[in-house]
């Protein structure tokens, strides 16, 4: 009895653990990255990190898409949209904020001859 | 009235959809004049709005109007601060591009009307933001306001540290955004909410007499790290100089007038509405969060400002030095200093945007920004060595300045021992301003000397030999660049001399705010006094400085500071983590009661 | 500051925004938990408005003004990438060289790009029915176009996606978004009122007024811009030569 309580409460929260794991490897990426285009990758896996939280926030036990073409409307609980929607807004910012790095990324390299943040010169003081 | 209240960022951005679709056939002229219409189209609308704004105009799009007491649709909020946000952020952006007008170099050949549709999406999205009253919306137009901008800040692809300065501030930034991400999801995980008004309401259910927990104050710590990424409160400022030093000078205009302020706006609206509440965070945890904040932030960004010589830069660590000034005193949760705040923002605006102006007009005459390096050559610019000089004064807290104004409201409002803060840091950003100006436009004093022996990293920040911004070097200064940045200081004028202005202003900053409180917002002799007590120790400090530069030259002990500037974004990055948990840690008596 | 010295700090915030995280993730609603009053409000919503998908309910009609903010970011994005990578000035273009595919990648692009397309578009177009809208379609019907890249050569890319043609495409699909949000102020209503068309009937590809509309407006936004976001790069790695030659 004791043990199963125990595995209900860490199922409980487990989803949410792993999106503040992801989240905190992200910003560790982030920080000790020697290459621009490998920082770039972190901060999207940052950003995967909202899309667990989001999407686990609105699961709903034994809850299927909220999307009434095929079901009855009331015959089977759905998990929640509004994270859905949500979670979509958040893929397409994501998307294109990683175009506009990656487009910043293509001309440091063609600038400074490097994409390692290590050895650009500029900026200092 | 409230049906127009979406129009406020949907006219700027369809502006710019109609620029980007018909603008590459047009006329240079044309597709700017088209430009300028819809961003004052934009301000004309806010203002029109304003004289309505009480009480508070508030609009469901979609017409989803909440019925009993629940909508699923998403609410903006008309009230004073967020309309006056928007025709700041709107006229600005007028001033913006009349000052880029037909001068400056706008690539890529063959799409004119890029730079334009670029700057209306920029207002767009901080208009959308201004008038947010829903989490997550106020997150999609913080999104698109800084997209915009890491785009605008490395428009000059040719430049090294442009690329390398906008790669910087998008990375930190992006990654703020994600932090206030997260904080939005637990805050909906909580309260099943993202109108703030009911997040507040559902906080305020969950935690009943007990107070805020563990999830309240991560979620407060999450959000407010996105916004003072933002507003470039230390330690999360590093962005700022590098991006501003490099963006094209319109732009920087924005960034440094409103986009940063923006950032302290949104703090003041998200605490005001969203954890002012039982459920929320206490008074005293918020404000000693943000007073310690602000007061690191005014000093870090006055000693930085002091010791550069890059023109652009210099004018960054001074924003930065003010933001510190302002989120003091939205820090101190008193009615009195939210007018202060407010008064301010509009004054510094102004006067900011217009040192902008006269920095961007000596790059595109000298093709440099470097203190050292244009030492006397900017004699006979009298116009613009004037108007550069009075700035620096009104940065000081000059009165009848609208910067004057709000810093002594603010003063007044926050208490001795931090006015000595608002004292310092405007005097010593305002003499630095006033030191370039002596140096540069009038040639006082002994040539600056490069530092003897071996040349720091530190010291190669400096601007010299940097590309002018219009097609070649101007020979003489053209009329609408002379004229844009005299238009701004007056307006900051205005703020502090019309009369009855002050007062509205904090009327409707009352109004909006939580305290339930007015105040009377007018001039004091103690506030004048305070003034010019700033300004005479700027002018003090910029004399001594221009003829005895050895008595005031950077001391080892500033050298560690600057070595933090370094450059690095994995260092910026680390420090944003430091930030956050300075902030969780400050916070922290919250839930420990 | 030397990477041990940055390690330090990274641990030391790093440490701090760890505990912060854990403890809400303790005190979060139990996962799987029945408790989503928006969401239950928004299914709600959506079936009154004829709508089967609720997710395309929720994005095209009742947070329609979010969707507004980010299909402008994908706008806002493509002219910054138009911008960012441009042919600087110490650059020239080179055409690029036509080369060989082997018989059975060209067979394959060839056999699978108007099924993609084709995909796309049904996705597109049964946005307000069945999983998908005009974001995912738009992406797929872009990405279909590039197969051509695959199947012939860069060449063949280019004649069949005038970039030029899709960014007018691109800014006029986001105009048309935000037209269709003035129309219901015009007509006496609230900006993006969903007001102005009948809702029809239930799970039909007509039905839910203005939101198939607008999720086609997307869908044409997105395929535009991604084609030209793609293009831009794909620009810089083929044709944009470093030195100012030729």
């Amino acid at each position: 009895m004791g043990s199963e309580s125990a595995v209900t409460a860490v199922t409980h929260v487990l989803p949410y653990l792993v999106a503040a794991y992801v989240f905190l490897v992200g910003c560790y990426g982030l920080a000790t990255s020697r290459n621009l285009i490998h920082a770039v990758g972190c901060l999207a896996v940052c950003q995967s990190a909202t899309y667990v939280l989001l999407l686990a926030v609105g699961y709903r036990d034994g809850g299927t898409a909220p999307v009434f073409s095929d079901i009855r409307p009331g015959s089977r609980p759905v998990v929640d949209p509004v994270v859905q929607a949500l979670t979509l807004t958040d893929v397409v910012v994501g998307a294109t904020v990683t175009a506009l790095l990656l487009a910043l990324t293509v001309q440091i390299a063609k600038r400074h001859g490097t994409v390692d943040p290590d050895e650009l010169r500029e900026l200092r003081g | 009235m409230h049906r127009l209240l979406p129009l406020l960022p949907a006219v700027p951005l369809l502006g710019a959809g109609l620029l980007v679709a018909g603008g590459r056939h047009l006329p240079r002229p044309v597709a700017e004049a088209f430009g300028c219409l819809a961003a004052a189209t934009t301000a004309a609308l806010a203002i029109v709005l304003l004289p309505h704004s009480s009480p508070a105009l508030v609009e469901w799009v979609g017409g989803w109007f909440p019925k009993g007491g629940e909508s699923v649709g998403i609410v903006l909020i008309g009230d004073g601060p967020s309309l006056g946000m928007a025709a700041l952020v709107s006229l600005l952006t007028l001033a913006a591009l009349a000052y880029s007008w037909h001068y400056f170099d706008e690539p890529p050949r063959g799409h004119a009307g890029t730079f334009p549709a670029l700057i209306l999406l920029f207002q767009g999205g901080m208009c959308g933001f201004a008038v947010a009253g829903d989490l997550f919306n106020a997150f999609v137009f913080f999104e698109l306001m800084s997209a915009v901008a890491y785009a605008l800040t490395g428009y000059r692809i040719d430049e090294a540290k442009a690329v390398q300065g906008a790669l910087s501030f998008a990375l930190v930034n992006s990654l703020g955004a994600y932090f206030m991400l997260m904080g939005i999801a637990l805050l909906y995980a909580r309260t099943g909410e993202l109108a703030m008004a009911k997040i507040a309401e559902g906080l305020n259910a969950a935690a009943g007499h007990h107070g805020p927990d563990a999830l309240t104050l991560t979620a407060f710590v999450l959000v407010l790290t996105g916004l003072l990424v933002k507003s470039a409160a230390v330690p999360f400022q590093f962005w700022l100089p590098d991006a501003h030093a490099v963006a094209p000078t319109p732009v920087c205009m924005l960034l440094s007038g409103v986009m940063v302020e923006l950032g302290v706006y949104g703090v003041w609206r998200v605490y005001g509405t969203v954890f002012s509440g039982p459920g929320g965070l206490p008074a005293a945890d918020v404000t000693r969060t943000l007073v310690v904040l602000g007061v690191l932030t005014g000093a870090v960004g006055a000693v930085m400002c002091w010791y550069q010589r890059h023109i652009k830069r210099l004018l960054a660590f001074s924003t930065i030095a003010h933001t510190g000034l302002f989120l003091i005193a939205v820090g101190v949760l008193k009615a009195e200093a939210d007018d202060g705040a407010a008064l301010y923002i509009l004054g510094h605006a102004g006067v900011k945007a217009a040192l902008f102006a006269c920095a961007g007009i000596l790059l595109d005459r000298y093709g440099t920004v470097d203190e050292f390096s244009l030492h006397g050559r900017a004699r006979h610019l009298r116009g613009v060595g004037a108007t550069f000089a009075v700035a620096g004064l009104a940065l000081a807290g000059l009165p009848p300045f609208g910067t004057g104004l709000g810093k002594a409201v603010s003063e007044e409002a926050v208490g001795a021992p931090l006015t000595v803060v608002y004292v310092a840091a405007s005097a010593l950003t305002g003499a630095a301003v006033l030191r370039v100006a002596a140096r540069v436009f009038l040639g006082f004093g002994p040539r600056p000397e490069e530092r003897e022996g071996e040349e720091r990293e530190e010291d190669k920040t400096s601007g010299a030999d940097e590309e002018p911004e219009t097609r070649q070097r101007l020979v003489r200064v053209p009329r609408t660049m002379g004229t844009v940045p005299a238009v701004l200081l007056a307006a900051a004028l205005a703020v502090g001399v019309v009369p009855g202005f002050a007062g509205l202003v904090g009327h409707a900053v009352d109004e909006a705010g939580t305290w339930g409180v007015f105040s009377s917002v007018h001039w004091t002799a103690t506030g004048v006094l305070l003034d010019l007590l700033s300004t005479l120790l700027a002018v003090g400090l910029a004399l001594v400085a221009v003829t005895r530069p050895g008595l005031l030259s950077a001391p080892e002990w500033a050298l560690p500071l600057r070595r933090l500037q370094s450059g690095h974004v994995g260092d910026y990055v680390a420090w944003l983590l430091v930030g956050t948990t300075l902030l969780g840690a400050l916070a922290l008596p919250a839930v420990l009661r | 500051m030397n990477p041990r010295a940055r390690l330090w700090l990274v641990v030391l915030g790093g440490g701090g925004l760890a505990a912060l995280l854990v403890a809400a993730c303790l005190r979060l609603p139990a996962f799987g938990g029945p408790w989503h009053p928006y969401g239950d409000r928004a299914v709600r919503a959506a079936l009154a408005r004829h709508i089967a998908n609720t997710i395309a309910s929720v994005n095209f009609d009742q947070r329609a003004f979010d969707t507004m903010g980010e299909m402008t970011i994908l706008f806002a994005a493509v002219l910054g990438c138009v911008v960012l990578l441009r042919q600087a000035r110490d650059e020239h273009r080179d055409p690029p060289e036509p080369c060989e595919v082997a018989a059975p990648v060209r067979r394959y692009a060839l056999v699978v790009l108007p099924i993609a397309l084709v995909t796309g578009l049904y996705v597109i177009a049964h946005g307000q029915l069945s999983p998908g809208g005009g974001f995912q379609g738009g992406v797929v019907a872009a990405t279909a176009l590039h197969l051509m890249y695959l199947g012939a050569d860069y060449a063949a890319l280019e004649r069949i996606r005038p970039v030029e043609a899709f960014e007018i495409g691109d800014a006029l699909s986001a105009s048309a978004y935000l037209v269709l949000g003035f129309a219901g102020v015009l007509a006496g209503g609230a900006f993006l009122a969903n007001t102005l068309l009948p809702y029809g009937t239930f799970n039909t590809l007509s039905s839910g007024g203005t939101v198939p509309l607008l999720n086609a407006a997307i869908g044409m936004e997105v395929a535009s811009a991604v084609v030209v976001l793609l293009a831009r790069f794909l620009d810089q790695a083929v044709e944009i030569e470093e030195g100012s030659g030729s």
